[in-house]
């Protein structure tokens, strides 16, 4: 039976480490355990099974948090005995997560009180800073598993300030709008009765009042809307909405001033709140996700930088904005080197993954060049910077101008281009139907032409997208696509050509599958090799020795390892040489993109184990169902090795581009542009970052979204891959329900339209045809958006499983 | 029937007094968080509990383990 962490829930392994009758599957979670369970929070084992993550290394990890200057910047409040600092837990998932984390103080006194937002993943600590600091904080969290993220990006935006204009807006017109209901109703039924006609006047008036607000604030934003449409010539969707909220309050207004009428009150306020309604509906924002991430939040905060004085040597943490060309710096393990440098001393093993797409990692040597964002694998280094950090040359890449580019701006969604025609024929209409009244009956032309701009207010029309889009962005959100806002699903709809990175996009970037070429070992060879393996620290070793079954563990008799090349080892009468093809002494070796690494025993060449990429479950199912409809594409960063592979994976029209540097996807993206193709493109890393933003949709896969995501339109996590089509799918449905709920609500229009062209309209009909066409339309798009999205992602859950 | 200006005075008082009230509460950021105030309120029993058994450390407090 597999045993899996009381802590983390992870598979423990064969020998799991017993404590207190639980097993743990290492040190690190068992300590977790013992520090929960002697201060009285075993609790948090209960609320929820295995909700622990294993708690990182942190050795020297947070020591720039010694540096007052960065303490200043990530606190809240400071009035020098008492701290206030809001940090980001990504691991935060479960209610454990918030029992503990709001029970800080019973583990360490000095924290005073400590509160979780967790739609946010954040909490805010207040602590005292007597004989205690940030540092302190941060690590006994590392200490518990929650490690915080602090990224460059907290550092340098500032506090943000929530927006909640639109709730105040909201709530000001539901207000207006219930009481005005309340005050219109008696004159809905007995216009002309005795205690009315005495009170009628106080009636409207108290409407007349209620309405001011709801023109003059809650409506605002749709006068500057159409304002700023119109300047620019464009009739957007608000111009008519404008015209119309304008038009019946300048008619109730008048109306109740000249006693003629009791005005359109209860519409107006009536459609404001809807509308704004369908506003809010819309801004679903996934507050715990951040779609405008730059290498700033990449990058850690500060670096260790190195001075020599007087034989003595200084170590201290500077802000890496303060690093300057010609500075010593300290890269610990799997610590991001910030900067463009030279590798001074030590054994340098960089992985450029997120920042090229090369998917194995690079050994250096002293006086090798190191570029900005690599990873160092194995051990420290000392580097000296070459560059700054804003001229290095990943950073650059943020200098060109597409990441200064508002992408939203000159995207026209179906409706706003639909509401140029609409809006000229709604005009065409009162011309037409005023000119008519004119000849016929003057003292009513008035009143009709308001009439048509009252009911022609395009309500219905103006919540369908707003509720389709908002309830498909929810399920998506369900389906664990995050999207930056619902704007991204018409976009989505009308993509014809993918591009999709390679490494770390459709291969995972964990695992790789390892084959063996060549000649069979015998067992004592295997064993050998295994232990050999065990002796060395480079990824290649460690991925083929978790590859290798189970052997005794022996000791060796000679162990030695070059690096960068390989290692030799004896074991009694058995020697065996691990590593490259020049390494073993094997010439023949040709194909030198593959990864591999060759094996020799007794001066004998055995062969060698290639090294595969991981593609992950279902690329060839999803490439199969999006070949018939769009144009696709591989764009990787990495080299040529895998072409041969991927061709049989993938369908034959796939066109493939490798070595493509960040700057060169973008310019492919930028080429497609132009000959008329929507792109959208599906990446990972940094280096995707240039294609994400200029690709009209620009979608980042996650293993993990909380941890980094580079700019994009939408987050995919990994897991859910193969349900790209889906989606896709799911999104123009979701333009096709939209276009049929324009279609009802426009058979409104022309019922509402009969009245005010016949100049029938009264206030009870606006009343009743404006709530009624809203509300159908809305249940129309709510409840078809759900089917659709149920029945798509069943469906691609089938096919998954199937 | 001139008590309708009573009436209609002191509901819509009444009116206001909750319109504000919502404003300010909006105001003062009760609705930024809606998720965890209503995990929070089911933790509030155990924090005594786990006070008061002190040296029960293994005690199995049986209730609802879904999150």
């Amino acid at each position: 039976m597999q045993q899996t962490c009381f802590h983390c829930g992870s598979d423990c392994g064969k020998s799991p480490i017993v404590f207190d009758d639980k097993n743990f599957c290492c040190h690190g979670c068992q300590t977790v355990y013992e520090i929960f369970s002697t201060n009285n929070l075993s609790c948090y084992y209960d609320l929820q099974s295995a909700p622990g993550a294993i708690p990182q290394e942190i050795e020297g990890k947070y020591d720039y948090l010694d540096n007052l200057d960065i303490i200043e910047k990530l606190v809240e409040f400071n009035d020098g005995s008492i701290q206030v600092v809001n940090l980001y837990i990504p691991h935060m998932h479960c209610s454990s997560c918030i029992w503990i984390l709001e029970n800080l103080h019973q583990l360490q006194p000095e924290i005073k009180s400590s509160q979780v937002n967790f739609p946010k993943k954040t909490v805010r600590i207040t602590f005292k800073t007597e004989n205690f600091n940030l540092k302190e904080v941060v690590k006994l969290l590392s200490t518990i598993g929650y490690a915080p993220y602090i990224s460059l990006n907290d550092y340098t935006e500032g506090k943000k300030q929530v927006d909640r204009s639109l709730i105040y807006k909201l709530g000001v017109a539901g207000f207006a709008f219930g009481n005005v209901m309340f005050l219109s109703f008696p004159e809905y039924f007995e216009v002309s009765e005795y205690w009315l006609d005495q009170y009628k006047y106080l009636f409207r008036g108290l409407m007349f009042a209620f309405s001011l607000p709801v023109v003059f604030y809650a409506a605002q934003e749709y006068f500057v809307s159409a304002y700023k449409g119109l300047r620019s010539n464009i009739l957007n969707i608000d111009v008519p909405i404008a015209l119309g909220i304008l038009v019946l309050f300048i008619r109730s207004t008048a109306e109740v001033f000249t006693d003629s009428g009791t005005g359109f009150f209860d519409s107006l306020t009536g459609l404001v709140f809807f509308l704004l309604l369908g506003k809010f509906f819309q801004q679903k924002t996934y507050s715990f996700l951040s779609f405008e991430r730059d290498y700033k939040s990449y990058f850690p905060i500060a670096v260790t930088k190195i001075t020599k004085k007087n034989e003595s040597v200084i170590e201290e943490n500077i802000q890496i904005y303060e690093v300057k060309k010609g500075d010593r710096l300290l890269i610990r393990n799997n610590e991001l080197l910030p900067v463009d440098s030279i590798l001074i001393s030590g054994k340098g093993q960089i992985d450029y993954s997120f920042v090229t797409g090369e998917s194995e990692p690079v050994d250096k040597v002293s006086g090798d060049k190191l570029f900005a964002g690599g990873k160092q694998l194995f051990g420290a280094i000392e580097v000296e910077a070459i560059k700054s950090v804003e001229q290095s040359y990943l950073t650059q890449l943020w200098s060109n101008d597409v990441f200064a580019k508002d992408k939203e701006h000159g995207f026209i969604g179906i409706i706003n281009s639909i509401s140029k025609y609409f809006t000229w024929a709604v005009l065409s209409i009162a011309v037409i139907a005023t000119s008519y009244w004119l000849v016929v009956d003057s003292s009513l032309a008035i009143n009709v032409l308001t009439s048509v701009l009252i009911i022609a207010c395009p309500c219905a029309l103006a919540l369908s997208t707003p509720f389709a889009l908002g309830n498909m962005l929810r399920i998506f959100g369900r389906q664990k696509f995050y999207l930056k806002n619902a704007n991204i699903i018409e976009k989505l709809a009308s993509v014809d050509t993918l591009i999709f990175d390679k490494t770390g996009t459709i291969t995972t970037n964990k695992k790789s599958t390892i084959a063996y070429e060549g000649l069979s070992l015998s067992e004592d060879e295997e064993a050998l090799l295994k232990n050999t393996l065990r002796s060395s620290n480079h990824p290649l070793s460690r991925a083929l020795y978790n590859f290798l079954a189970e052997q005794d563990i022996q000791t060796l008799d000679d162990f030695e390892e070059v690096t960068g090349k390989g290692m030799h080892a004896k074991k009694a009468d058995n020697s065996i040489e691990v590593g490259s093809a020049k390494f073993v002494g094997n010439d023949t070796e040709t194909d030198t993109l593959a990864t591999t690494v060759h094996i020799k025993t007794n001066d004998i060449y055995k062969g060698k184990y290639i090294f595969h990429n991981q593609y992950r479950e279902g690329v060839k199912e999803l490439f199969q169902q999006l070949k018939k409809d769009f144009h696709l594409i591989i764009l990787s960063g990495d080299n040529h090795g895998e072409k041969k592979f991927l061709q049989q994976l993938l369908p034959q029209r796939t066109d493939m581009l490798f070595h493509q540097k960040p700057e060169d996807k973008l310019n492919y993206i930028k080429t497609l542009q132009k000959e008329g193709r929507n792109v959208m493109m599906v990446g990972d890393g940094l280096n995707d970052a240039g294609a994400l933003a200029q690709s009209n949709v620009g979608i980042s896969i996650a293993e993990n979204v909380n941890v980094f995501s580079p700019a994009c339109d939408a987050i995919l996590e990994a897991s859910q891959f193969q349900k790209i089509a889906a989606f896709i799918k799911a999104a123009k449905k979701t333009v096709s329900i939209i276009k049929w709920s324009i279609t009802l609500s426009f058979i409104y229009n022309v019922i509402g339209l009969y009245f005010a062209v016949t100049g029938q309209l009264s206030p009870i009909i606006a009343a009743i045809l404006m709530p009624l066409s809203s509300i159908t339309v809305l249940i129309f798009v709510t409840v078809l958006t759900n089917l659709k999205g149920e029945k798509l992602f069943k469906n691609s859950r089938n096919e998954a499983r199937a | 029937m001139s008590v309708i200006y009573v009436l209609l005075a002191i509901s819509i008082t009444v009116a206001i007094v909750f319109f504000v009230a919502f404003i300010l509460s909006v105001k003062s950021g009760q609705y930024d968080d809606m998720y965890t105030p209503s995990v929070r309120m089911l933790f509030e029993d155990e924090l005594v509990k786990k006070s008061t058994n002190k040296n029960n450390q293994e005690q199995v407090i049986t209730k609802d383990k879904q999150s």
